[in-house]
């Protein structure tokens, strides 16, 4: 099977193109990328006029709710979101139920996925038994079985030792941490930032300083260790200061942002709106200011959906006891889509940042369109206007802080591997 | 800011906490409760105002002063009133919040009057409840207890008549206060010029002062020269731990005794919203001294609760 892509406007930042181009998929892998190539070459034509082609999104942070929370959702449920959002390379934590401790559950998870053909599925596996901070897991034998990385979730490892031991030994092998960084106690049952509004809706706030004082501890250890780490979901202008410095004296970090954080502050939250409890908490518009420049000038060097389907019924309840989380699969690239268009930024440099740059962070060779490579597609219309809403979404998760907001652009089709996995309109 | 306790035409649909209410709207309770003070100084304490009403206290966390004095206000206006402490009932088999309003809506009940533990958890009610549906929040969490808020507003204007120059001190755990939030709101709305918080930097919130308050450590400073004092109640849980060392220090360090009362204006007046750790926040010579104003508060309660009902239930515009 062949597959024409026609007259798109290509963006594939790892190659430096952004130019109106035909993409030829055939046998699964890019095989031109050329002015006019001849419709006869493919069995199947797209016509992408107007249209965006960029390669598959890498997403680092996506919760696919499986095994054991299907009551929230399925893998195929949420595989298939992904899809509807242009996504062919999937990161999950390993916060899932029973957790990702042993070789047995990824290599299921991994088997479970490869069956449906709908992208490439990248497991964390737990850095510690249980999520529990204390005891080392297999880690050799987890990375045999399929995870790309070691990772906490959102359970931060509270003692320093235990931290520092599990660096040692992630940097004897030259594995990746993947980390958040949070200082549990001081985020014990905080809720939203700490500031004028945690203090008006009487919530408990969760400081600034949970989130430094944790990358301070990470950065400080990783250089001692030589490891490798990811900072997951950095929120604070302060952190992001500590990275940049960081990646100047040469500590081996990098981090990313949800796209939560680029576009709401804790003002969103209004009257207690449940679909703004996310983890970590929205800040304050500073931070999200800082957010912004860290990403053009790459202290950033990703963006996640930190997609995470709640189930309705645990977001119908006061705001703390409610769930965290929010479906975002399917409004990644429409979101990097409307930061370049309202903020004038270099829509290529934002596509680095949610394709290539996280194969990078990934080592993997993805993201990007170069002849030969495995042929992920995500084709955007950036014209298309949309309601987000529980018929629109495809995530069994309908909760989204944007909920019944307009939004213009939405992926029109994903291929994966050079089959069509997504087509819309 | 979208406020979800008024009703399309602006009218009060709920009473969930102060902030977003106008000032007219304030005054018109405080007036409606000094017509009903009058009530309960006669012999027969009952007006026909909410006959064939049901009043529904749902109780999710446990509170005998609060629920009873809401209890006395519904029954004086003649309505049935059924007291559910939910806290040892349907919740401890899992029911959710939502089921069980909805249980007792289906029983034809009209005025709910909730206290939760969770902030927002009013707010959460009432945005899932038929518009005919009244829901008064008697406290959520930290965030607000707008019932207090206004009786001790109603309070301050029975001793001081004029809002606009006074200044008002309050004292205490205002991180865990719904109280101090409340009043903080009613006296800016109401046009007092100078709030104060006094209490030690583990009992004050992040950027309170954004809230329209000067923030004090040092009470002997935060005392000088006011009219009114709230002290709040410091909570046990809160001793002995890394808030507060010891209920000995707070008292030395924070506590209303006659040296410190002897601070603000001769004519100050003392309030607590109840009950009171005397000995911890209060000496009882203060509590008890002609300043202290603290059992008028809780008759004065009951008057401004019935005007919330009332407001509601849209007998009295």
């Amino acid at each position: 099977m062949s597959i024409l892509i026609k007259n798109g406007r290509v963006v594939d930042p790892k190659n430096n193109i952004d130019a109106n181009l035909d993409v030829l998929v055939a046998d699964g892998k890019i095989s031109e990328l050329n002015k006019n190539i001849d419709p006869k070459k493919a069995t199947q034509i797209i016509d992408a006029s107007k249209k965006i082609v960029i390669p598959g999104i890498v997403d680092l942070q996506l919760n696919l709710r499986e095994p054991g929370n299907q009551y929230k959702s399925t893998l195929e449920s949420e595989m298939k979101a992904a899809n509807a959002g242009g996504i062919t390379g999937m990161v999950c934590p390993p916060d899932t139920t029973p957790i990702l401790d042993e070789p047995g559950l990824v290599k299921m998870l991994k088997n479970k996925s490869e069956a449906l053909k709908l992208g490439n599925v990248y497991p964390l596996g737990a850095l510690t038994q249980k999520l529990n901070g204390k005891l080392l897991t297999e880690i050799n034998d987890l990375y045999e079985s399929g995870c790309i990385g070691f990772s906490q979730a959102e359970k931060p490892i509270q003692d320093t030792e235990v931290l520092y031991r599990s660096f040692q030994y992630l940097s004897t092998f030259n594995f990746k941490a993947f980390l958040r960084a949070e200082d549990a106690y001081l985020s014990e049952k905080g809720i939203i930032n700490a500031g004028e509004i945690s203090t008006r809706l009487g919530l408990k706030g969760i400081q600034s300083i949970s989130e430094t004082t944790a990358i301070n501890k990470i950065l400080e250890i990783a250089d001692l260790t030589k490891t490798k780490v990811h900072l997951n979901k950095i929120s604070t202008a302060e952190g992001l200061n500590l990275i940049k410095i960081a990646k100047k004296n040469g500590v081996n970090v990098t981090c990313d942002v949800s796209i939560h954080q680029i576009f709401l502050t804790d003002n969103d939250i209004g009257f207690f709106n449940t679909n703004c409890f996310l983890k970590p908490p929205l800040r304050k518009e500073s931070d999200r200011v800082k957010i912004i420049e860290s990403i053009i000038d790459g202290t950033i060097d990703a963006i996640c959906s930190d997609h995470s389907p709640v189930n309705e019924d645990n977001k119908l309840k006061p705001f703390a006891e409610s769930e965290y989380g929010a479906s975002s699969a399917e409004l990644l690239m429409p979101l990097i889509f409307k930061l370049s268009d309202e903020y004038k930024l270099d829509l290529s440099l934002l596509v680095n940042k949610i394709t290539y740059q996280p194969s990078n962070i990934l080592e993997i060779n993805k993201g990007n369109l170069s002849i030969n490579s495995q042929a992920d597609i995500c084709i955007f219309d950036p014209e298309y206007s949309w309601e987000i809403n529980s018929k629109t979404l495809i995530s069994e998760g309908k909760n989204t802080p944007f909920l019944n907001q307009n939004l213009t652009g939405k992926v029109s089709s994903t291929i994966f591997n050079g089959n069509i996995v997504f087509i819309d309109h | 800011m979208f406020n979800p306790q008024l009703n399309s035409k602006g009218n009060l649909n709920h009473l969930l906490s102060i902030e977003g209410l106008s000032i007219e709207k304030i005054i018109q309770i405080l007036d409606t409760a000094e017509s009903f003070l009058k009530i309960g100084e006669r012999d027969v304490k009952k007006v026909p105002i909410l006959r064939g009403k049901t009043v529904c206290n749902v109780f999710f966390e446990n509170s005998t002063r609060t629920r009873t004095t809401f209890e006395i206000a519904a029954k004086r206006l003649s309505a049935d009133v059924i007291n559910l402490n939910v806290a040892t009932s349907s919740q401890s088999k899992g029911e959710t919040i939502l089921d069980t309003i909805n249980n007792l809506i289906a029983m034809n009940a009209d005025i709910f009057v909730v206290r939760h533990s969770s902030s927002g958890a009013a707010h959460f009610i009432a945005s899932h409840v038929k518009p005919n549906i009244h829901i008064i929040n008697a406290g959520d969490g930290n965030h607000s207890h707008p019932t207090q808020g206004l009786l001790d507003a109603f309070t301050i204007r029975k001793y001081k008549t004029n809002f606009n120059k006074l200044k008002v001190a309050i004292v205490g755990d205002i991180l865990h206060s719904r109280v101090a939030r409340s009043n903080i709101h009613a006296l800016n709305i109401l046009g007092v010029p100078e709030i104060r918080v006094i209490a030690p930097k583990t009992l004050l919130p992040s950027e309170i002062d954004k809230l329209g308050v000067h923030v004090f450590h040092d009470i002997n400073k935060g005392l000088k020269d006011v009219d009114v004092i709230m002290m709040l109640r410091i909570q046990n849980e809160r001793m002995d731990g890394v808030m507060l060392p010891s209920q000995e220090e707070y008292f030395k360090t924070y506590g209303l005794n006659q040296t410190r009362l002897d601070l603000a204006k001769k004519d100050a007046i003392v309030m607590h919203p109840g009950p009171m750790n005397r000995g911890v926040e209060i000496d009882s010579a203060v509590a008890d001294s002609e300043q202290s104003v603290i059992l008028p508060q809780v008759t004065f309660g009951i008057a401004v609760r019935m005007a919330v009902m009332a407001i509601l239930a849209g007998q009295h515009s």
